[in-house]
């Protein structure tokens, strides 16, 4: 299998998406954004789409546009009131445009299909250096603020009677989102990326007790999911987005079960 | 003793709202004082001031030099799912590379709150008392020398409310600490703290608990 250049780049790629996902994720759980990177992963789908029609690489579109989504969606969330009703409007504006982009491209339905599933399989060498790359920025800014992060997600009240910059916090953390997002779809697709952001951290939510082991506990299942998955999807030719998304389900309902006999034993 | 705290005029005001226009008092290092009133009189609005989370509209306030403020908030989002144990949600409130010498700090006031021998319980799963006592801990470790509690007695039973004031007691007899607590429960108010601040109607009055008049019950 790893004879195949194709097959080296996509566990490369999906091993550092991993780790970024998983890492990630504990946040956006810890912060109750699961919405939020749903909406993010449609909102990337209409950056791809737009990134096709002016004919420059999908992953660039996609950047953009979560980059200046979650920012938006982010403040939305935190001010509004009609909190989950505005992300929806947004997230049906993205998608409209998404299919708009699409069509007035040109593009073939396969395109749309890789950019929606993902096509780990298909990412080139280069690919493989921008999406380390992308990952290597978003730990590094998760380690920067790592402090105050820890504090605000899991503490807003106290971090901010301790006086931590929340707002700073959470714009940082928004960007580091977004990245995530945009990478992360170059594996499992737009539409399911929010897989890897939230299902990895919620089964972790059952097993660590610090962040620490939380984000051990989310990035090992955020890797397992993966690493699986490509294997399978080489076996047996079906889509890689099939297999993680199945495995991680999996290991989320068997945690997630044994945590609710455990606790009415 | 001297003064900690010196409120000068304090006026605060929400759109047309008048919270309170003319509040001035003094806090003497060591003491231990109530601050009473019916809901809504504005206690956490006036805690929030000096806490520099709200600006007030008019007025001063000035802590003296070398005090170290302790907050202990009213509310906290920890639901029954929440994850971390009682020690990593204390230690929130350290680096997240721990040294020697503050694994022992954490360790410190983990004994000091008797929380120690429960440390690895997730806040979750822990009782109301335990997590106040948590909150309280987490407080600590920045080391204070005035500690403001905004009710945290509110939703504990009578056991968890004596063991909670008895520690702060302790921290106030042992460690030469500055109490202000925020409270409505006037009865133990009277059984723990010496002195009280009444604020209702915009105005403060301040006094020796013991004397505490009936009426404002």
């Amino acid at each position: 299998m790893f004879a195949l250049p194709f097959m080296r780049n996509a566990f490369l790629a999906s091993t550092f998406i991993a780790i970024t996902c998983g890492t990630v994720g504990v946040y956006v759980v810890a912060r109750n954004f699961s919405f939020l990177a749903h909406t993010l992963s449609e909102i990337g789908f209409a950056g791809a789409a737009f990134a096709v029609w002016l004919g420059i690489d999908p992953l660039w579109g996609m950047l953009l546009f979560t980059l200046l989504g979650s920012i938006s969606v982010g403040e939305l969330s935190l001010h509004s009131e009609q909190k989950e009703s505005s992300i929806s409007a947004i997230s049906a504006l993205f998608i409209g445009l998404g299919v708009l982009f699409l069509a007035i491209s040109g593009a073939n339905s396969n395109y749309a299909t890789n950019i929606l599933f993902g096509s780990i399989i298909g990412v080139d060498r280069q690919g493989v250096i921008q999406l380390v790359g992308l990952s290597v920025i978003v730990l590094l800014l998760i380690f920067a603020i790592q402090r105050q992060l820890n504090f605000d997600s899991f503490d807003h009240i106290g971090a901010l009677a301790h006086g931590v910059k929340t707002g700073v916090v959470s714009l940082i953390f928004l960007i580091a989102l977004a990245m995530s997002v945009s990478v992360g779809a170059q594996i499992v697709g737009s539409l399911l990326v929010f897989i890897l952001l939230t299902l990895p951290p919620a089964t972790a939510n059952y097993l660590g007790k610090t962040v620490g082991s939380m984000i051990a506990w989310s990035v090992f299942f955020a890797l397992l999911g993966v690493w699986l998955g490509l294997y399978l999807g080489f076996i047996t030719n079906l889509p890689v987005t099939f297999f993680i998304a199945v495995i991680e389900v999996f290991i989320y309902l068997v945690t997630y079960f044994t945590h609710l006999i455990r606790h009415n034993l | 003793m001297t003064d900690i705290l010196e409120v000068n005029n304090l006026g605060m005001r929400f759109d047309k709202r008048e919270v309170f226009t003319d509040l001035s008092f003094k806090l003497k290092a060591g003491s231990m004082t109530a601050l009473l009133g019916p809901n809504g009189a504005g206690k956490t609005t006036l805690i929030n001031i000096l806490m520099k989370m709200l600006v007030p509209t008019s007025g001063t306030f000035r802590f003296a030099q070398g005090v170290r403020l302790g907050y202990v908030p009213q509310f906290r989002n920890i639901d029954a799912e929440y994850p971390l144990s009682i020690e990593a949600f204390i230690a929130l409130n350290t680096p997240v590379i721990k040294t020697g010498k503050v694994k022992q700090a954490i360790k410190t006031q983990l004994e000091e709150t008797n929380l120690y021998p429960i440390r690895n319980t997730r806040m979750g799963e822990a009782s109301g008392g335990q997590k106040q006592r948590a909150y309280l801990a987490q407080a600590l470790l920045d080391n204070p020398n005035v500690i403001i509690l905004d009710e945290a007695t509110a939703s504990l039973d009578p056991v968890a409310k004596d063991e909670l004031m008895s520690l702060i007691q302790h921290l106030n007899e042992k460690h030469q600490m500055t109490v202000l607590f925020v409270t409505h429960d006037v009865p133990l108010a009277r059984k723990y703290m010496k002195d009280y601040l009444y604020l209702n109607n915009g105005t403060i009055e301040q006094g020796k608990m013991v004397q505490f008049e009936e009426a404002y019950e």
